[in-house]
C-alpha cells in the first residue's frame, strides 16, 4: 500500500520534463506521470523484494544446509502473469487514448494542404493536432501551413501564405500549425522538446507534423537524427508569439499579398 | 571407472596442447568457448576505451576533444564493437560453447569444425573494423547505418563496416546452427528436453532468432553495399529508392538481436541463482514457455524503433501493443528468479551480487523500454539520451553484469582455482555505482532535450554530462580489480577442487578443469539439474507459502 | 530411502555409452537452408514493399516477357525430378544410373543458367536504371548464384561417384543427399520468385 501511494506521489509530483509549450504537452505529461508512477511502483517493489531476500535469506556464517525445495506455485505464477498483462494492457489503451488526443491517429492520406494542392501527394506519416484537422475544415481557424526543408545542416521554413523564407520558425500562439516537411539530402528530424513532438524528415517522403503552440517564448528546434558531422549543431529556434506580434513579423517579411481564404 | 581417458577416445591429433591451443584452430568446444571469451573481452576493452573517448568529449558542450566526424566514427565503432564483438559472441559463443555440450551430455558440439570456423571469423572481422579507423576512417553513420547517410559518408569506411558485420553475422549463423543441432540432436540417451538446464533453452531460443533474423540483415547489408558500390538505388531516394524499407529490414534483425544479447544472459542467471541459493529454480516450465514467447514476440515488434519514421498509424499501434506484451513473459522470468531467491540460503558472493545487480538494472531498463514502446511517449524521447540510458541499462546493466557474474561462477571450473571474493565484491561495488552514476542521469538528459549522437550540445546539460562521465571513469577503474583478480587467481588462487559450489549441473560432475572429452567415463545423466533443497515435507512451509511472497511486495 | 541425499537422487550414472554419434549434417544443412530462405524472404519483402509504395518513373518497364522464365521454371522443376531419380538409384546402389541422372540434372541446371543469361541480355533495362530494375537483378542474381553453386555441387558429386572408391558410394549417401536437398530448395525459391516477380 505504502509502495503504491508512494509511487503515485512520486509519479505525480516529481517533474523531470521541461516546460510544456503546446497543446499536446499537457496531454503528454499526463501519460508521463502515469508511466512514471507505474514504473516507480514496479521498480521499487522489485528492488525491495530482491534486497529483502538478499538480507533475510543470506547465508549466515557456519550454515551449510540447503534452502527449501520449492519449485512452483500455480496461483502465484498465474498472479504474476496476470498483473503485468493487465498493467501492460492498461498502459497500452491509455497511451492509445493519449495518442488519439494528440492527433496521431488522424488519417494522413490527404495531408493538411489538401485544398491548395490539386494533385494528391502522398504524405508518409506524422501527427495531426488534436482535432485541428477536423476543426480546421469545419471552423474558421485554418491551420497555418509552413513548409519545412531540412538539409545538412539547417532547417528552412517557408510560409506559402506570404512566401517568406526564414531560418527561424515564427508561429502565433493558439493557432494550429501544420508543418509539411521534406529533406534534401539525408534523414533529419524536427524536434521541439517543449512541444513533446518529433518527426523524422525523410528525403523523398514528405511527412507532416501538426501542433498548436500555447506558451509564448523561444524554444529550440533540434535535429534528432544523425545526419553527419554537424548533426549536433543543426539547431534552430521556434518563436511562439502572440497573434499580434506574429502578424507584425509576418507583415514585415512577406513578399506576397495574402489571398484571404 | 578409472581416471584415464577411455580407449575409444580420439587418436592424439596434431593439435597443440599447451596454452598454444588457444591460438590454434582447435575443435574442442571448451577451447573455442574460451577463445570467444578472451577475444570478446579484448574487444570490450577497446569498445570501452572508445566509450571513454565519447564521455571525454561530452564533458564539455563544445566539440573540442576530437573533430566531429571522428566523434561519429568513434560512436559507430563503439556501438558495433560492443554489440557484435563483445556481447553477442560472449553470451552466445563463449558460454554456449563451453557449457552446452556439458549440459546435453555430449563430448563436443555437433559440428566441431564449423564451430572453429565460426570463431575464427571473428578476429579478422574485428581487426578489419578497427584498422579501417586508422587507414581510411571508419564508418560514421552509427551502428544502424541508416541510408542515405551511409551512402553519402565516405564509402571505404562504410564498405569495410558492412564486410565486417557480414562476417560477424555469418559467424553468428554458423554458431546458431551448431547450437540448435547440439541441443536437439546430441542429447545423451535418456535425457529429455524438459530436463535440460535452463541455459539450453535460452540458447535454443536465441539460436532460433539468430537463424531467422540474421540472414535478413545480411541481405539488407548486401543491398546497401550495392547502393554504395554499384550505384543502384534501393535506398537512395534520389534514384527512386525508399529509405524506410532499409529501416524495416534492419530492425527486423536488430530488434531480435537485443534478445540475442539478453536471452542467453537470462539463461546464465537461471544457472547461477539456484546453485548459490541452494534452491531449485522456481517455475521451470513457465520459464521455458516464456523464453519461447519472447522468441515469437521478439520477431514481431521491430517497428518500435521507427515510430517517428513516417510509419502509418495502424502500424504504430500494432507495434506498441506487441512490444509492451514482451513485458509479460519477461516479467514471469523475473518473478521466478525472485521466488528462487526467496527462502534460499544465499551466499552473498560476487556471482550472486552481479546476478542481483543484473535483476535490478534490467528491471529499470525494461520499464523504460515499456515506456518507450508507447508511441506518444517515444515521439518525444526517440533518438535522445533517454534511449541511450534505456539500452545501456539493459546491455550493460543486464548482459555485462551477467557476464561478470558468470566469470565469477565458472572461473573455478575453467581454471581449477577460485577468484578472490573480496576483490570481486569490490569490483561489483565500483561497477554498480559507476554504472548507475553514468547512465541514470542520462534519462533526464533525454527528457529535457539532449539528442543522442552529438559531439556538441546545449550548455545547460554540461553538469549532468560531467556526472555521467565521472560514472564512466569509475566503470573504467572497476575493470582493474577484475583484471588483477583474474590474472592473479589464475596463477595462484585458492585451489577450488572439482565442485566448489556443490552444484548438480553436469559440467561440475567432472574434474576442474575438465578433460578433453569432458568426462573420463560415461557422461552423467542429470535429470534434475536443480535438485537442491530440503524436500518440502521436512520443513515448515508456513514461512514460505506463496501469499506472503507477494503481500510483501505490494 | 530417505537417506539418499538429493544429489544422489538427481545424478545417476548410466552404463550405456554410444560412441560415434549419429550424423547430423543433414539437420544442420536444413537449418542453414531455413536461414538462407530468410535472406530471400528479406529480399522478397523489400521488393514487394518497393512495388507497393514507390511509384515508378514513367518509362520504367514493368511488363516482362514470360516465355523464357516459364521455360526456366520447367527446366528447374524437371531437374528436381531427375535429381530425385539419381537419389533413388543411389539408394538402390545402382551407381551407373545414378551418375546418368546426375549428369542430366547438371545439364538442366546449366541450361537454366544459360537461359537466364539470355534473358539478362535481352532485357531492356540495366542494373541501375531504376528501383525495379535493381531489385529484379538483385533477386534473380542472388538466385542465380545459388543455382551456380548447386550446379557445381552436382558436378562434384558426379565426379565423386564415378568410381567405386569415390567419396559418394552406396554406403555414403551424404554428399549426394545434401546436394539434392539444396537443389530442391533452390527450385522452391525459384517458384516463389517466379510467382512474385513475373506473375504478379
Ligand atoms: C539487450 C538489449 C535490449 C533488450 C533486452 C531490450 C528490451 C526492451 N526494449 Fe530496448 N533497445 C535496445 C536494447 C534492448 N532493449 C537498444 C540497443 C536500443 C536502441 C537501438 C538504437 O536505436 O541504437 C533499444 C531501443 C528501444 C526502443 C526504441 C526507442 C527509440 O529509439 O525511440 C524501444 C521502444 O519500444 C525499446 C523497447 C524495449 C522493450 C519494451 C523491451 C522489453 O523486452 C523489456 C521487458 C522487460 C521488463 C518490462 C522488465 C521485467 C518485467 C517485469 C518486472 C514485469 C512487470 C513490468 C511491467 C508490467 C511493465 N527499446
Ligand atoms: C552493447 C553493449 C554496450 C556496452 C557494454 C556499452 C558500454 C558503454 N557505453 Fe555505449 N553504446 C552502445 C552499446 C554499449 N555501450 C551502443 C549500441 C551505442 C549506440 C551507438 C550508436 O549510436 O550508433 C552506444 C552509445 C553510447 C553513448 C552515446 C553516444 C552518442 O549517442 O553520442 C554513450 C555516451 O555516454 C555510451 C557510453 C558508454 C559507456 C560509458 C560504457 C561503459 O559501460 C564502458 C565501460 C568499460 C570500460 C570503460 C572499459 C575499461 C577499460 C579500459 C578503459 C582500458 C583501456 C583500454 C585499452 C588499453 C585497450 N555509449
Ligand atoms: Cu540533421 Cu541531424
Ligand atoms: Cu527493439
Amino acid at each position: 500500500m505504502i509502495l503504491v501511494l508512494g509511487g503515485l506521489w512520486i509519479g505525480q509530483n516529481i517533474n523531470l520534463l521541461p516546460v510544456g509549450a503546446s497543446v499536446n504537452a499537457p496531454i503528454y505529461d499526463e501519460l508521463f506521470r502515469v508511466l512514471f508512477s507505474i514504473g516507480t511502483i514496479l521498480f521499487v517493489g522489485i528492488v525491495g523484494l530482491v534486497v529483502f531476500s538478499l538480507v533475510r535469506f543470506r547465508r549466515k556464517p557456519g550454515q551449510i544446509g540447503d534452502g527449501i525445495a520449492l519449485e512452483g506455485n500455480l496461483p502465484l505464477e498465474i498472479f504474476w502473469t496476470a498483473v503485468p498483462a493487465i498493467v501492460v494492457l492498461f498502459v497500452g489503451l491509455f497511451s492509445y487514448d493519449i495518442y488519439e488526443r494528440m492527433g496521431g491517429m488522424v488519417p494522413l492520406a490527404h495531408g493538411g494542404h489538401g485544398d491548395s494542392q490539386a494533385t494528391e501527394e502522398r504524405v508518409w506519416g506524422g501527427i495531426g493536432t488534436a482535432g485541428a484537422m477536423q476543426a480546421g475544415s469545419e471552423m474558421a481557424v485554418l491551420p497555418l501551413p509552413v513548409e519545412v526543408t531540412a538539409m545538412q545542416f539547417a532547417f528552412l521554413f517557408h510560409y506559402p501564405e506570404g512566401d517568406i523564407i526564414s531560418g527561424e520558425l515564427h508561429v502565433p500562439s493558439g493557432r494550429p500549425i501544420s508543418l509539411k516537411m521534406e529533406a534534401k539530402d539525408v534523414i533529419h528530424a524536427f524536434w521541439v522538446p517543449e512541444f513533446r513532438l518529433k518527426q523524422d524528415i525523410i528525403p523523398g517522403q514528405p511527412t507532416l507534423l501538426n501542433f498548436t503552440p500555447t506558451r509564448p517564448g523561444r524554444y529550440p528546434v533540434v535535429c534528432a537524427e544523425l545526419c553527419g558531422p554537424y548533426h549536433g549543431g543543426m539547431r534552430s529556434t521556434v518563436v511562439v508569439e502572440s497573434a499580434d506580434d506574429y502578424d507584425a513579423w509576418f507583415q514585415a517579411n512577406r513578399k506576397l499579398p495574402v489571398s484571404e481564404a | 571407472m578409472t581416471l584415464t581417458l577411455p580407449q575409444q577416445s580420439k587418436p592424439p591429433s596434431l593439435q597443440p596442447t599447451g596454452w598454444l591451443r588457444y591460438l590454434s584452430f582447435s575443435v574442442d568446444h571448451k577451447v573455442i568457448g574460451l577463445q570467444y571469451l578472451v577475444c570478446g573481452f579484448a574487444f570490450y576493452l577497446i569498445g570501452g576505451a572508445l566509450a571513454g573517448a565519447i564521455r571525454t568529449e561530452l564533458t564539455s558542450p563544445v566539440a573540442d576533444f576530437m573533430p566531429r566526424d571522428v566523434y561519429n566514427q568513434v560512436l559507430t565503432l563503439h556501438g558495433t564493437i560492443m554489440i557484435f564483438l563483445w556481447i553477442v559472441p560472449v553470451v552466445n559463443g563463449a558460454f554456449g560453447n563451453y557449457l552446452i555440450p556439458f549440459y546435453v551430455g555430449a563430448r563436443d558440439m555437433a559440428f566441431p569444425r564449423l564451430n572453429a570456423v565460426a570463431f575464427w571469423l571473428i578476429p579478422p572481422a574485428g581487426l578489419l573494423l578497427i584498422t579501417s579507423y586508422f587507414i581510411t576512417g571508419a564508418a560514421q553513420s552509427g551502428w544502424t547505418a541508416y541510408p542515405p547517410l551511409s551512402l553519402t559518408t565516405p564509402a571505404s569506411g562504410q564498405i569495410i563496416w558492412i564486410l565486417s558485420v557480414l562476417l560477424l553475422g555469418g559467424s553468428s549463423i554458423f554458431g546458431g546452427i551448431n547450437f540448435i543441432a547440439t541441443i536437439l540432436k546430441m542429447r545423451r540417451p535418456g535425457l529429455k528436453l524438459m530436463q535440460l538446464p535452463m541455459y539450453c533453452w535460452a540458447m535454443l531460443g536465441t539460436s532460433i532468432l539468430v537463424v531467422l533474423s540474421t540472414p535478413v540483415l545480411a541481405g539488407t547489408l548486401i543491398l546497401l553495399s550495392f547502393d554504395i558500390v554499384a550505384h543502384t538505388g534501393f535506398f537512395n531516394p534520389g534514384m527512386g529508392g525508399n529509405v524506410v524499407v532499409y529501416q524495416h529490414l534492419f530492425w527486423f534483425y536488430s530488434h531480435p538481436a537485443v534478445y540475442i544479447m539478453v536471452l542467453p544472459a537470462f539463461g546464465l542467471v537461471s544457472e547461477i541463482l539456484p546453485i548459490h541459493c541452494r534452491k531449485p529454480l522456481f517455475g521451470y516450465t513457465t520459464m521455458v514457455y516464456s523464453i519461447m514467447a519472447i522468441v515469437v514476440l521478439g520477431l514481431v515488434v521491430w517497428a518500435h524503433h521507427m515510430f517517428t519514421s513516417g510509419t502509418p498509424p495502424w502500424m504504430r499501434l500494432f507495434f506498441t501493443i506487441a512490444t509492451a506484451f514482451i513485458a509479460v513473459p519477461t516479467g514471469i522470468k523475473f518473478f521466478n528468479w525472485i521466488a528462487t531467491l526467496w527462502g534460499g540460503k544465499i551466499s552473498l558472493n560476487s556471482a550472486i551480487l552481479f546476478s542481483c545487480g543484473f535483476i535490478v538494472n534490467f528491471v529499470l531498463g525494461g520499464i523504460t523500454g515499456v515506456a518507450l514502446a508507447q508511441v506518444p511517449f517515444d515521439v518525444h524521447v526517440h533518438d535522445t539520451y533517454f534511449v541511450v540510458a534505456h539500452f545501456h541499462y539493459i546491455v550493460y546493466g543486464g548482459s555485462v553484469f551477467v557476464i561478470f557474474a558468470s566469470v565469477y561462477h565458472w572461473f573455478p571450473k575453467v581454471t581449477g582455482r577460485m577468484l578472490d571474493e573480496n576483490l570481486g565484491r569490490f569490483h561489483f561495488l565500483l561497477t554498480f555505482i559507476g554504472f548507475n552514476l553514468c547512465f541514470a542521469p542520462q534519462h533526464w538528459l533525454g527528457l529535457n532535450g539532449m539528442p543522442r549522437r552529438v559531439a556538441e550540445y546545449d550548455p545547460q546539460f554540461a553538469f549532468v554530462n560531467q556526472i555521467s562521465s565521472v560514472g564512466a571513469l569509475l566503470m573504467a577503474i572497476s575493470t582493474l580489480p577484475f583484471l588483477w583478480n583474474v590474472f592473479a587467481s589464475a596463477r595462484s588462487g585458492e585451489i577450488a577442487g572439482d565442485n566448489p559450489w556443490r552444484a548438480l549441473t553436469p559440467e561440475w560432475l567432472t574434474t576442474s578443469p575438465p578433460p578433453v572429452e569432458n568426462w573420463a567415463g560415461e557422461p552423467p545423466l542429470v535429470t534434475h539439474p536443480y535438485g537442491y533443497g530440503i524436500p518440502a515435507d521436512q520443513i515448515d512451509l508456513k514461512d514460505a507459502s506463496g501469499s506472503d511472497l507477494w503481500s510483501n511486495g505490494r | 530411502m530417505t537417506s539418499l541425499s538429493p544429489q544422489d537422487q538427481a545424478v545417476e550414472i548410466q552404463e550405456h555409452h554410444e560412441e560415434s554419434h549419429p550424423d547430423h549434417r543433414m539437420f544442420g544443412l536444413a537449418t542453414f537452408l531455413v536461414a538462407d530462405a530468410m535472406t530471400f524472404a528479406g529480399f522478397f519483402a523489400a521488393y514487394l514493399t518497393f512495388k507497393a509504395v514507390n511509384p515508378l518513373l514513367p518509362g520504367a518497364v514493368y511488363e516482362l516477357e514470360l516465355p523464357l522464365p516459364t521455360l526456366n521454371t520447367i527446366l528447374l522443376l524437371v531437374s528436381s525430378a531427375t535429381f530425385h531419380r539419381a537419389g533413388v538409384n543411389l539408394r538402390r546402389s545402382d551407381m551407373q544410373r545414378c551418375r546418368r541422372w546426375l549428369l542430366l540434372t547438371a545439364i538442366l541446371g546449366l541450361a537454366f543458367l544459360v537461359s537466364q543469361m539470355v534473358e539478362y541480355f535481352t532485357l531492356p533495362f540495366g542494373l541501375t536504371d531504376n528501383l525495379y530494375a535493381s531489385t529484379f537483378y538483385a533477386l534473380t542474381g542472388f538466385h542465380g548464384l545459388h543455382v551456380t553453386l548447386g550446379a557445381l555441387m552436382i558436378l562434384i558429386v558426379w565426379w565423386q561417384c564415378r568410381t567405386p572408391e569415390g567419396r559418394v558410394t552406396a554406403d555414403n549417401h551424404f554428399p549426394l543427399e545434401a546436394a539434392e536437398l539444396y537443389w530442391h530448395f533452390v527450385d522452391g525459391i525459384w517458384v516463389v520468385l517466379f510467382v512474385i516477380l513475373y506473375l504478379i
